[in-house]
């Protein structure tokens, strides 16, 4: 079947034979940065190409190979989820009623009191280094909270979309949104702010 | 009055969802008074900046991530494309 597409004007054409150079690495970060597994992320990037290759006669060319590709990416992200067979990373265990971390003392009162950041902290995201330390951040997460603030911030699910795809109870999915951003502020405030603007 | 601990749930919690109107006054009252938790809440805002900019990478930018795929998974993808679409290829 080669029908051609009019749609197909601005030369968006799928070029398969480059995949593999132009944009395994791309996909790979894409999906690491959200799944917080190698061996997941590498078979998603493959399932992804293979997807592709398969669906090739339903680009459409409106967008670019790249966006297309990342399109199914998605899809095969959201596959890996549900997968009630996978093992989770190391440490991804994490459920609310692990020990409560020493963030409040007993009273509910902050036990290591949120610092200032500075009057610009969006600054940091024009450095490479900022990203190098939100990186390591992410990475000290247990890998289920890190999984989830991935699906909540970076693919912006809905939480009842990431209740689903879990099985957990919105309750707890708050408990882990708050706990995941709580480690991140905690961990960036350390390693980062902490370090640019000493005082207060 | 809430906890700080309340507070600071309820500022995470009023990312995802938007907050019952009693549960949005409390928390304004306790922002008032308390400096921590307020910074905490610029905190989470900040980190949604980051989310913001990963997600932006869509269009143009890299992800901020640097790690690459290993050589032999590379390699692995490579075959399976070049298997896959020489079987395929034929009309
Ligand atoms: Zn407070």
């Amino acid at each position: 079947m080669s029908i051609i597409d009019p749609s197909k004007g601005k030369g968006e054409t799928l070029n398969p034979e480059n995949w593999g150079k132009d944009y395994a690495d791309y996909l790979f970060r894409y999906a690491l940065v959200r799944l917080r597994d190698r061996q997941g992320a590498e078979d998603v990037v493959q399932e992804t190409f293979l997807a592709a290759l398969k669906g090739k006669d339903q680009f459409k060319g409106l967008s670019s190979e790249r966006t297309w590709l990342v399109g199914i990416l998605k899809h095969k992200m959201m596959d890996y989820f549900r997968k009630p067979s996978r093992e989770l990373p190391v440490s991804g265990l994490i459920t609310s009623e692990d020990p409560p971390e020493e963030f409040f003392d007993l009273n509910g009162k902050w036990q290591v009191k949120p610092s200032s950041w500075g009057d610009s902290p969006m600054d940091a995201l024009e450095k490479k280094e900022f990203w190098k330390t939100f990186e390591a951040c992410m990475s000290v997460l247990p890998g289920r909270l890190a999984q989830i603030f991935a699906l909540r911030e970076f693919e912006g699910l809905k939480n009842e979309e990431i209740c689903n795809l879990f099985n957990v109870s919105t309750t707890n999915l708050n408990v882990m949104l708050f706990r995941s951003r709580m480690r991140l502020a905690r961990c960036l405030e350390t390693n980062w702010f902490g370090k640019k603007a000493k005082g207060e | 009055m809430l906890s700080c601990k309340e507070a600071a749930a309820l500022v995470s919690e009023s990312l995802d969802r938007k907050l019952p109107l009693g549960q949005r006054i409390a928390l304004r009252m306790h922002l008032l008074f308390c400096r921590f938790c307020r910074r905490f809440s610029r905190q989470v805002l900040f980190l949604r900046g980051t989310a913001d900019r990963v997600r932006g990478e869509k269009e143009g930018e890299e992800p901020p991530v640097s790690d690459s795929l290993s050589a032999e998974a590379k390699e692995k993808i490579e075959q399976a494309l070049k298997t896959h679409s020489e079987s395929k290829s034929k009309p």
